[in-house]
This record gives C-alpha cells, sequence and structure tokens, in this order.
C-alpha cells in the first residue's frame, strides 16, 4: 500500500509539471504562431516600443519556456526574487509568482478563492448526493411507476440544461421576483447567514445538475445490483427489507458514485466556471477565466496548478476509498 | 477604453437564458405601467434627465454609501497605470491633479479647472513654459502637505513603464520625447527628481518645459497621470493595489476582481477642493462576473451606478426601457464605430475602391447592427465625435450617409468602382474582433451590402484580446490583406488631439500597436496637427479640429457607422447626476450623492 | 404423504376450502406466473408435493423447468424482492409446519426465512456479498433470529465453519468471499444456512458451480449435516446423479409441471415418463464409452409463455405419436399412479411404457 502510494504521488508530480509546461507552452506557442506580442497587450493603447520591451523584460517573457518553467518551479519550492526597472521584490516560498494584471502575489489569490471554490463544490455535493442519490434509489425501487418517470424525466431535464438557463432562472425567481434571498456572495467570516443566503442558489443550481446526473447512475446501479444474487442471498436470510436496500445494496451501489464523486469534486474545484460567473461568486473559476482574458500567467498557472492538485488527490483518494469499499481491489 | 466581457458564443447563449429570466423577471414586477415621464413614483429623475444636465440636484444630503457595480474590475488603481475611462471617472475620488475637469453637465465639463493648482497657470508666450502654483491646505490621507515634488514624482513615474505598464504615455511624450529619462527607480540623483523637463523651485510651485509646444498640455495635465505620488508611500508595482490618497476620499479595503471599498479621508479639506463635493461616506465598487445579474440588480436598487458605464445588457435593457425609463440616460458617448481602409491593402490604395464601400454600405443596417438609435447611437457621418471641440454631429455629412444614401447608393458606388479600375467589384476581407457580438454583426451587414455591388468580401475574425499584434501590426495587416477592419476608438482626452493624433497623424504609425489603420500620412494633417499644437487659442483650435476632421473624410479613409449612445442606469437613490464629456459622457461620479442616508 | 393422486391444476380444488396438512412441507397447486412484454410467463404452472422432516426430496429439471422458481415460491422470495410495477404472480398453498406462507403476513414469513427455512444457492461466489467477510454475513444471519452479542454470534460462526470443514476457521471467518477456494465458499455458504438450526433446507443446484471432486465432498456434508439436524431437505438440480446419492423422493419437472414423482429408487429404476428416461440418458456414466449413451432429450425447453397444448413434452416425445387421437397435443396428462407413491404424466399406456423402458431404454443405460 505504501508503495502503491509512494508511486501514485511520484505520477502526481510528473503529471503536475507536464501539465504547468503544456499551460506555458499553449500561453507562449499559441499567440507565436498567431503572430501576436502577448507584451502589447500590457501597456496603454499607445503601444510604445519602449513601454513594450520594458513589459517583456519585467514580466520575463523573453526567456525561453524551459527557463521560465524552471523558474516558476523554483518559486514554489525556495521562492525567488523579481527585479525589474529597479523594484526589487523578493517572493518567499511558496512563490507563485505576482499577477501580471493586478500586481498581487498569486498564492494568496488562491488561498483567498479557494475556500469559496470549496464551499460551492461541497455544499452542492452534499445536496447532489442526498437527493441525487435518494431519488435514484427511490426511481429504482420503483420502477416503471409514474414516480419512477417523472424523477427520470426531471433528471434528463437537469443533465441537459445549461447552468447559466437554471442559474439565472433561479436568480430570477428566488432573488429578483419573490425576493426570498439576497443572492449575492457574502464571505464566511463576515456573517454565515449571508454566506449561506448567497451560497444556497449556486448550490441547488449546481447540485441540479450533478444529483440528475447521479440520480441516473444510482437508478440503474440499483437495478443492477438489485438483480444480485447475493441480494437474494440477504433476503433469505429473513433481513428487512429497509437493511437489504440500505446496507447490502447501497455499499455496492455507493461505489461507482464515490468514484464519481472523486472525479467531480476534483474537476469542480477548477472547473466551476459557470456557476461562478452566473452567480458571481469569487472562487477560483472566476478567476482564471478574467486570468485567460486578461493573459494573466501567473494566475492561470496557480489555479491550474491547484485544480490539477485537486483532482490528481480526489483521485488518489477515490483509489483509497474504493479499497475500503471493496476489500477485493485490496489485494492488486 | 471598453473591453468586452464575455465571448460571443458565450453572450449569445447567455442572451438565449436570459430572455427567459428577463420574461420572469418582468412577471415578477407585476407588470407594466411605465412612467417614462420624469418624477415616477420611486422619485427617479426622468429619462435623459441627467444627459448634459444635472438631475436632482437640491435632493442630494451628505451621508451614505454610494454602491458601484462593475462587470470588470479597473485595469488598475494606481493613477499612473489606469487606463480605462471608468478607472479616470473614478480616480478623482482619491486623486488630484493640477487641473482637473469642471464638475459640469455636458461640454462644460470638459472644460478644464484649477485643482491643486491656484489657477490655470501660466503658460510662456511660445507655447513651452507652464507654471503652477499650488493652493494652501492640500493634503495627503496621512495630512501631509502635498508639494509640488510630490506631483513631479507621480509625474515621474510614467517613465518608469517597466514596472508601471499600462497607463497613456502623454507626460512623457510631451515632456521627453526622446525617452532620456530612466525614471524614478533607476534615478541616481538623490531626491529621484531627476527629470530636468520639470522643476521645483520650492514646494509650491512647479514649472514644465516642454521641448516642442504643445496646446493640449493642460489637458495631459488634466489626466490621472499627472496626479502627484509620495515617494515614501510609493509601493512600486504594488501601488495599485492601495494608492495614497490626495482626494476626499481613502482606499478601505480592495480585493482585486471582487470589491473596492473606499471611505472618507478625514485629512482632505473640502476648503481647499473647488471640484469635489464628496457627498457620500462610503463608496463601494463590487466587481460581477455576469452582466445579466448585474444588470437585474441594478434595477432591483442593488446597486447605483454601472461603474463601468458600459450600458445595460441586451434584456436588462428591454426591462428598463419598458419598467423604468425614468431612471435611464442616453447620452452620445465620446466614442465612434466604425469601418478603416488599411491603404496597404490593394485596391484601398486607390480612394475611389474606399469611397465605393462607404457609397455601397447600408447605414441604417449598420446602426441596427450596432444596436439600434439607442443602444447603438446615431448614424456616425464624420471622424470627430460631436461632444468635441470642433465635432459637427451629423451636421457635416460629406458622403450623404445620414441623408439621401442612408440605405446605401448603389450608383455611386458602382461609378467609384469604375473610377478606380475595378468595374466588376474585388475581392478583399474584413476584419473583426469574435468577441464584440455588434462588430460582427456589422461585419455582415457591410458584407452583404458591398455584395450588392459586386465586392466580395471575406469575414476574418480574430481574439479580440490579441487586437494590438493582429491589426496593430500594419506588416500583418498587409500580409494577411486585411482591406476592412472594424473597430471604435474613444478619446484620451477630449480634444481632436486626445481622439484623432494616434489615428491620423503619420508619426503615430508604430509597428505594433498602431491605431493608424489607414496609414494615413497626409502632410495637410501633420502639418494640421503641428498648427494645432501651438495655437494658443481656443476659437482657433476647435476650427483645426474641424478642418483635420474634414481632410480625414475627403480621403474617405474611414467608413463611420455610429456616433455611439449609452444607455446608462441611474438608482432613485441618487441626486446630483449628470454626464460629463470629460469623460465620454458617462456620469461625473465624484459628485454624485445620495438622496437619503439611510 | 398425504394424497397427491388429485394433484394438478385441471383438479382445481378451492385452495382455502382445503384443510391443513399434516406433512411438515405441504405444496399445494402452487403457480407462479411473471407478467412480461412479451406475455405471462407461466413459470410454475401447478405444483404439488410434499415433504417430511429427516427427508430429501430432489427437484430435478432442465433451466426453465421451474424448480429455482419453486424453491424461491417456499422462501417467499419473489414477493420480497419485488419492486416496479410488474409483480409475479403467485397463487396456491405452501403450508410450512402448519402455516400457510402465501397468505401470511409477509413480515411473518421473512421471519421464518433463514430460520425455519434456509436455502443455499448455485454460485456461491455470486450469492455472497463480495464486500463483507464470511464472518460478519453468517453473523449476521444468526443475529437476525437470535438477540445475541456480536461476540456471541461470532463464536457460532466460527463454530458453524468449523463444523463446515473449514480449516482455521476462527482466522478464516474474517476473510472474505474472494479469499475462499470455490468449495470453501460453498461450504462457508452451508455454514450460514445452517447457522439457524432450519427445519426446511433447499439447495438450489448447490454443486453445479464447483468441480467434480469438491461436489462429491459437498454432497457428504449436505446428508451429514441433514442426518445431524434431522432436517428436510429439497435439493434441486437439473443432474440426476446429484440426488441419486441423497434424495428419498424425486420430483422431475418440465415446462412449470411435475411430470413424474415417485421414490428415488423407483424413479431410478422404474421411471415412467420419457422426459425421465432422457434424462437418465444424459446422465454422465464413467463405464460407457460416449457414443454408446443414449441421446439426451432432442430439442429446447419448451416457451412459458406459449406451453405446448396437451402434454408439455410432446413436440420432444419420441413417442408422442404412440397414443390415439392425437391425445398428446391436445389433451394434457394428469399424473396417474404407477406404482406405490409412484406418479407418472403420460398418455401412454402403463404396459406400454414398461415396455419401452425395458425392451429400448434400460438397456442402453
Amino acid at each position: 500500500m505504501l508503495a502503491y502510494l509512494i508511486r501514485r504521488l511520484f505520477a502526481a508530480a510528473v503529471m503536475l509539471v507536464v501539465i504547468i509546461l503544456v499551460v506555458f507552452s499553449i500561453f507562449f506557442l499559441v499567440p507565436k504562431w498567431a503572430g501576436v506580442d502577448i507584451a502589447t497587450s500590457f501597456v496603454g493603447k499607445q503601444a510604445d516600443p519602449h513601454a513594450v520591451a520594458a513589459v517583456r523584460e519585467k514580466l520575463g517573457l523573453s526567456d525561453p519556456i524551459f527557463i521560465q518553467v524552471w523558474h516558476f518551479f523554483k518559486g514554489i519550492f525556495v521562492g525567488r526574487t523579481y527585479s525589474a526597472g529597479g523594484d526589487v521584490t523578493h517572493c518567499a516560498a511558496p512563490c507563485f509568482g505576482y499577477s501580471f494584471r493586478s500586481e498581487q502575489s498569486v498564492w494568496p489569490v488562491l488561498t483567498d478563492r479557494f475556500p469559496v471554490t470549496l464551499g460551492l463544490a461541497l455544499g452542492a455535493a452534499v445536496l447532489w448526493l442526498v437527493f441525487g442519490v435518494a431519488a435514484g434509489v427511490l426511481s429504482a425501487l420503483k420502477r416503471g411507476t409514474i414516480w419512477d418517470r417523472s424523477a427520470m424525466v426531471i433528471a434528463l431535464g437537469g443533465v441537459s440544461l445549461p447552468i447559466y438557463f437554471t442559474g439565472l432562472l433561479s436568480l430570477a425567481i428566488f432573488s429578483y421576483g419573490l425576493n426570498w434571498i439576497n443572492g449575492q456572495y457574502v464571505p464566511l467570516d463576515q456573517s454565515f447567514s449571508g454566506w449561506l443566503g448567497g451560497m444556497i442558489l449556486p448550490w441547488i443550481t449546481l447540485a441540479f445538475l450533478y444529483a440528475a446526473m447521479y440520480a441516473r447512475i444510482t437508478r440503474a446501479t440499483m437495478l443492477e445490483i438489485l438483480g444480485e444474487d447475493y441480494i437474494r442471498t440477504a433476503r433469505a436470510k429473513g433481513l428487512k427489507e429497509q437493511v437489504v436496500i440500505g446496507k447490502h445494496a447501497m455499499r455496492s451501489t455507493m461505489t461507482p458514485i464515490l468514484t464519481m464523486l472523486g472525479m467531480d469534486l476534483g474537476a469542480l474545484i477548477g472547473g466551476a466556471i459557470l456557476t461562478e460567473t452566473t452567480f458571481s461568486l469569487p472562487g477560483l473559476g472566476q478567476a482564471v477565466l478574467t486570468a485567460i482574458k486578461n493573459q494573466d500567467l501567473p494566475i492561470i498557472l496557480g489555479v491550474t496548478l491547484i485544480t490539477s492538485l485537486a483532482v490528481l488527490l480526489a483521485n488518489l483518494v477515490v483509489d483509497i476509498l474504493y479499497a475500503v469499499i471493496d476489500p477485493r481491489v485490496r489485494l492488486s | 477604453m471598453t473591453t468586452q466581457r464575455t465571448s460571443g458564443r458565450r453572450r449569445q447563449a447567455f442572451a438565449a437564458a436570459a430572455a427567459v429570466a428577463g420574461m420572469l423577471a418582468l412577471a415578477a414586477c407585476g407588470g407594466g405601467n411605465s412612467s417614462d415621464d420624469g418624477g415616477s413614483k420611486t422619485g427617479a429623475a426622468g429619462f435623459d434627465a441627467a444627459n448634459n444636465k444635472v438631475a436632482q440636484a437640491s435632493l442630494v444630503k451628505k451621508g451614505g454609501e454610494l454602491k458601484f457595480v462593475s462587470a470588470q474590475d479597473a485595469d488598475f488603481w494606481d493613477t499612473t497605470r489606469g487606463y480605462y475611462g471608468f478607472m479616470w471617472d473614478f480616480s478623482r475620488y482619491y486623486s488630484r491633479q493640477l487641473l482637473t475637469f469642471k464638475t459640469e453637465p455636458g461640454a462644460a465639463g470638459a472644460e478644464l479647472t484649477p485643482d491643486l493648482a491656484t489657477d490655470e497657470g501660466q503658460v510662456s508666450s511660445d507655447g513651452k513654459t507652464y507654471t503652477f502654483h499650488l493652493r494652501d491646505g492640500i493634503t495627503w490621507e496621512d495630512g501631509k502637505a502635498i508639494t509640488s515634488q510630490d506631483i513631479k514624482y507621480g509625474i515621474e513615474r510614467v517613465w518608469a513603464q517597466d514596472v508601471l505598464s499600462g497607463g497613456p504615455i502623454y507626460l512623457q511624450q510631451m515632456l521627453d520625447p526622446n525617452n532620456t529619462y530612466k525614471g524614478p527607480y533607476k534615478d541616481t540623483s538623490k531626491d529621484k527628481l531627476g527629470l530636468k523637463a520639470i522643476s521645483t523651485p520650492d514646494a509650491k510651485t512647479i514649472v514644465f518645459h516642454l521641448p516642442v509646444a504643445n496646446s493640449d498640455f493642460k489637458q495631459v495635465l488634466a489626466m490621472v497621470t499627472a496626479s502627484p505620488v509620495r515617494q515614501d508611500k510609493d509601493t512600486k508595482a504594488k501601488y495599485t493595489l492601495h494608492p495614497f490618497s490626495s482626494g476626499p476620499y481613502k482606499f478601505q479595503s480592495y480585493s482585486p476582481g471582487k470589491k473596492l471599498v473606499l471611505v472618507r479621508n478625514t485629512n482632505w479639506k473640502a476648503s481647499s477642493d473647488p471640484v469635489r463635493k464628496a457627498y457620500p461616506d462610503k463608496i463601494s465598487l463590487t466587481i460581477s462576473s455576469n452582466q445579466s445579474d448585474m444588470d437585474q440588480r441594478l434595477i432591483n436598487g442593488d446597486y447605483d451606478i454601472d461603474a463601468g458605464q458600459t450600458g445595460l445588457g441586451p434584456q436588462g435593457r428591454t426591462i428598463a426601457l419598458k419598467e423604468h425609463k425614468a431612471n435611464l440616460d442616453n447620452p452620445i458617448s465620446g466614442f465612434i464605430r466604425y469601418a478603416v481602409f488599411p491603404q496597404s491593402v490593394k485596391p484601398f490604395d486607390n480612394i475611389e475602391c474606399r469611397k465605393a464601400v462607404i457609397y455601397a454600405a447600408d447605414h441604417v443596417s449598420l446602426q441596427t447592427a450596432r444596436g439600434g438609435p439607442i443602444a447603438g447611437g446615431d448614424i456616425g457621418t464624420n471622424m470627430l465625435p460631436p461632444a468635441i471641440a470642433g465635432g459637427e454631429g451629423q451636421k457635416y455629412d460629406p458622403y450623404g450617409i445620414s441623408g439621401a444614401n442612408k440605405t446605401g447608393n448603389d450608383d455611386l458606388a458602382k461609378k467609384a468602382l469604375k473610377a478606380c479600375g475595378q468595374p466588376n467589384g474585388f475581392k478583399t476581407t474584413i476584419a473583426v474582433r469574435n468577441n464584440k457580438t455588434q462588430e460582427v454583426a456589422t461585419a455582415t451587414s457591410l458584407q452583404a451590402a458591398l455584395k450588392k455591388v459586386g465586392i466580395q468580401a471575406d469575414i476574418y475574425q480574430y481574439d479580440g484580446s490579441q487586437s494590438s499584434g493582429i491589426i496593430g501590426s500594419p506588416s500583418n495587416v498587409a500580409k494577411k490583406k486585411l482591406g476592412i477592419i472594424i473597430m471604435g476608438w474613444g478619446a484620451d482626452f477630449p480634444t481632436v488631439q486626445g481622439y484623432g493624433a494616434p489615428l491620423w497623424d503619420s508619426k503615430y504609425i508604430l509597428q505594433s500597436g498602431n491605431n493608424n489603420f489607414a496609414l494615413i500620412k497626409d502632410k495637410t494633417i501633420d502639418g494640421l496637427f503641428n498648427q494645432y499644437n501651438t495655437a494658443l487659442d481656443e476659437s482657433k483650435k476647435t476650427q483645426i479640429a474641424t478642418e483635420i476632421n474634414h481632410k480625414v473624410m475627403e480621403g474617405a479613409y474611414y467608413l463611420p457607422f455610429t456616433f455611439e449612445r449609452l444607455l446608462n442606469w441611474r438608482s432613485s437613490r441618487i441626486a446630483n447626476v449628470y454626464t460629463t464629456n470629460a469623460y465620454s459622457g458617462y456620469y461625473d461620479f465624484v459628485n454624485i450623492g445620495l438622496k437619503s442616508t439611510k | 404423504m398425504t394424497e397427491l393422486s388429485k394433484s394438478g391444476a385441471a383438479v382445481g380444488e378451492p385452495t382455502d376450502a382445503s384443510p391443513a396438512p399434516t406433512a411438515f412441507l405441504e405444496v399445494r397447486d402452487l403457480k407462479v406466473h411473471f407478467p412480461t412484454d412479451d406475455g405471462l410467463v407461466k413459470s410454475v404452472d401447478g405444483l404439488s408435493f410434499s415433504l417430511e422432516k429427516g427427508k430429501t426430496l430432489g427437484i430435478v429439471g432442465e433451466s426453465g423447468s421451474g424448480k429455482s422458481v419453486t424453491s424461491l415460491g417456499i422462501m417467499g422470495l419473489h414477493t420480497a424482492g419485488q419492486y416496479g410495477k410488474r409483480k409475479a404472480q403467485i397463487s396456491g398453498e405452501i403450508w410450512l409446519d402448519g402455516t400457510e406462507l402465501l397468505s401470511a403476513d409477509p413480515d411473518h414469513v421473512r421471519k421464518l426465512r433463514g430460520r425455519q427455512m434456509s436455502m443455499i444457492f448455485q454460485d456461491p461466489l455470486s450469492a455472497l456479498h463480495p464486500y463483507y467477510t464470511i464472518g460478519a454475513q453468517i453473523v449476521e444471519a444468526y443475529r437476525i433470529h437470535h438477540d445475541v452479542d456480536k461476540k456471541t454470534a461470532r463464536r457460532r460462526a466460527v463454530e458453524m465453519l468449523d463444523r463446515v470443514g473449514i480449516p482455521q476457521p476462527d482466522k478464516r471467518v474474517d476473510s472474505y468471499p474472494h479469499e475462499f477456494s470455490g468449495g470453501m465458499r460453498q461450504r462457508a455458504m452451508i455454514a450460514m444456512s445452517l447457522v439457524n438450526n432450519p427445519e426446511l433446507l433447499i439447495a438450489d443446484e448447490p454443486t453445479t458451480a464447483l468441480d467434480v471432486t469438491v461436489q462429491a465432498q459437498i454432497l457428504d456434508l449436505i446428508r451429514d449435516l441433514q442426518k445431524e439436524f434431522g432436517s428436510a431437505v429439497i435439493v434441486i438440480t437439473h443432474d440426476l446423479g446429484v440426488v441419486a446419492e441423497l434424495a428419498d423422493d424425486i420430483l422431475v419437472m418440465y415446462g412449470g409441471r411435475c411430470v413424474e414423482r415417485g421414490p428415488a429408487e423407483d424413479v431410478f429404476y422404474q421411471p415412467r415418463h420419457p422426459y425421465t428416461w432422457g434424462l437418465l440418458g444424459s446422465m454422465p456414466r464413467l463405464d460407457r464409452e460416449q457414443q454408446d449413451r443414449l441421446i439426451p432429450v432432442k430439442g429446447s425447453p419448451p416457451s412459458l409463455i406459449n406451453i405446448p397444448s396437451g402434454c408439455a413434452f410432446n413436440p420432444r416425445c419420441p413417442y408422442a405419436d404412440l397414443p390415439k387421437d392425437n391425445v398428446t397435443r391436445t389433451v394434457r396428462p394428469e399424473l396417474a399412479e404407477v406404482g406405490t407413491r409412484h406418479w407418472a404424466a403420460c398418455h401412454l399406456g402403463k404396459e406400454q411404457r414398461e415396455r419401452i423402458w425395458t425392451e429400448e431404454i434400460a438397456p442402453k443405460l
């Protein structure tokens, strides 16, 4: 198990380096192919050649990509010193650099925005797990009935409707229309109820999409599991049906669901862009979207790294959980 | 000065989704009893009540929180680095300059008035030396007096583009065109005040020595880049995160991309400031990433003004015009939307071919593509915005764009084609930013109109954030044969020089980040700009401005689409609101107050 | 043993009027039908039999003959696991120790399951939950019916594992099913079934998934345990060889009905139904050459939606044309006594069958 873990962690580290290299390459090569000088977008509208050259120097854009990647990683582990035009700044490890635009240190931006995204993802995950799995199980148990069909139609809607549609719809109804909730983000440390009020619609919107997927998966898995011999065995023992479903069938059903959950949570940490944009949540997704628009490489890199890390970590956790749930996995 | 929020496709999707949301919101509002007259039940001042006039000045009360919202943060809050129009408007809350724009509506707002200076300054007869004396009682947020050295240091920072990129560099171009000074951070002199072109004989006097006279120098001194910065408070690149205030408000908190909060600078004395009224106690700016949500919250009264002043989005506009017209203003902005013909791309080296496009275009259709008369603007007939001194608006229409040839004149176009030696038309490419829906729509409209006279135009959509490298590179334009470029332009300062020099003066042709897309190298025009720079009489300046505009139009380098209009929201809570030509028709933020302090 | 001659659907005795039987297990006119999109699947269509404690009944038939459905019916597992709109339709009577199960409160039946009656399934790998240890599954089975703490239940589980011949039971109790060999798994399954000393044990193809050497061990184990516990046992199999060693009585099922029933000895040595002959012919025999053996039953099992009219076996029966008037294709044959406690449902004459058996079939076996 330990060797396995070490192997996995090593693979993850290699993966991260590759991801960073790819981000660097995309950032620099694509404009190059398009014949565009990135530096010009950082000066004023007159694009004075001196200023452009100065910016290129300041942002280190003229160094070869590999050197830049090297500086980037060096910064994370031992920190780095920036000096441009007489402005010397030491950035202590973990140094993810400074935003090209806002001049903020990237690390605090990440730590500031990460909890928002995490709160969004986790809160939504709780909702979609509870409602998605419950709906899926009930649907499976009431297969073929009106309940099952309507639940699956709603689920189909949830899967197919885009976030910005359901999001705006929920805002239009609950916030602008009925005025039940304000729907604007308030940091948790300012007011818990305010935070809850700001998060509830994003949670519901995001959870609706995922609950729909989870309901469908749960239903299908549950139906499959209910046909298993060991479920019959459980009944033959004289177990109450609640125990048969709630214990024997659920344990097996949870395996694919947990796998999905790990992946989805990992992806959401960096990928809740639409939800965050729709609800103006100051999370990582919103940050990276703005950063991409602004060609703000350090922020893009930081968020990418955090996101990749989250996905890799989530995968690792899923693998470990898998072994906990399914003893057959432990052997290999 | 403006930047698009969302990409075209996303925006369309938003529009589709929001149409539904909009309908729901309409239903939720309880149906339409519109009140397009002034003084509605809600207390809104009325449609266009603040357009070139002051709305509800008498209702203003001191105190309260004025709430701005914007779909986008400023590029920089550092006075040296900001280039967004709304940042310039907003920065008057926390920065002062020697001169500033009058806090008056419309055209008067574009006139200069002393701010830190005691008067408008003394200009030498050769127009090269400007001397200013500082007022008494002007202080920084820590109570220390603002000195002439602080102003000099603030201006010197413009030279440090290697650290402080992003802002306009007119000061450097006018004071040190050869860029000999290396900026304060590389300045070897002890006080870091080594810039020769500015001298500070004492703490209350500052003298500018221009190598070449420029009649717009005062305009440039009124720009936010000319704000004082105190050396011991200069955090260099990080200054943008917390500029040190010289104005009535100071930074309380700022989280980039999220929120900015200004509170009263208790060391600012109203007696030292003839311009700023400083009504609210607190000013907040929230960044919202969802335009339609932002519009809805403006309409709901959660916020007072869109700081970005980019106008309401399509569905917000529909709701607002129907239900809350009294909260809207529809001023002319300083922007003109147009197509321009690079002379390096054949056959646009021939004036007749350029004319052919101008005549063939359906100007009403182009206006519609821009959003129609309210959201888009008036049909543009020439290239000088009406809000700039010398601009004539639709009165000057050499090609009958808003008159006889409104919907295109194929006969004249064909005649021009014949004269150009292309009687059967030709093939060309229209370059358009892919992230600007309306620009893409104008490209399509133009393409259709040109087809009727035999001009086959392909549409080339490019990444809008890369414009400076794509259309701003003349060699790239020639290589890709981009014969028609669709763009828009607003003035950095409201004069013909601020608007037109980068577009029409041959010395502004750059290899990258070029804005003289037509590659105009007209000695007459260059000469007129030089004349303008040395003219000291305002009426003479106005006359030259008109003349430059005429020369540009006679050259048929441009096909103007619209004199752009804004459709901006003003909440019912605010008073003393007016638009100003100083900031392209934006509301003059600095003197807006609340009607109630609750 | 009670009167069985009247069994079968055609007799149609009103079930609620009949008196409680004296046998330990008595099944009367059991019908289990499943509605499907294609029609009603008549898996079991009028089956009756009885079984005393200490005795073993072998139910034999091809797959799809209704034998497993019967056993699940007795266990009440058709109703317990039914979700959605399509439920199995069950009628008839199942009397277990004086209680009629089909009309009893389902929760009462549930309490009987695993305690008074229990079941061993065909494939122990799929029948055991892969995520729980063997011990946990036995403990669970025990604690449903016994109010004891986990420790006691665990001791009981170890004891049962020991009893079914699992070495180092105190260690193996914590193993997972996949860590056991096939034979060990089936032993564990048996241990689980017997943990509550059931009076009725149903073994559904208990050896099918196992290799030959292990099969014998498992059968021995079942026999030994039956002796020890004195339970009634139903062994369900497609393999007559399995029941030959184990069963007192044999019931041959075809198309959801009983076609022959009698003491094991008689069914083996005096079979009176052509289908039974076929089954006997398909038994693996070590002392014969492959080509000498009777070709097993030709054709495929009948569709349970459209059971052939007349004798359900007629399309596959080589003697279907012998009786007059095409009777095999029009009239469903009833079980008729062909010997002491020996019944068969066939239109062939008694002597005709004796002749065919002794002259044509027996010599080839």
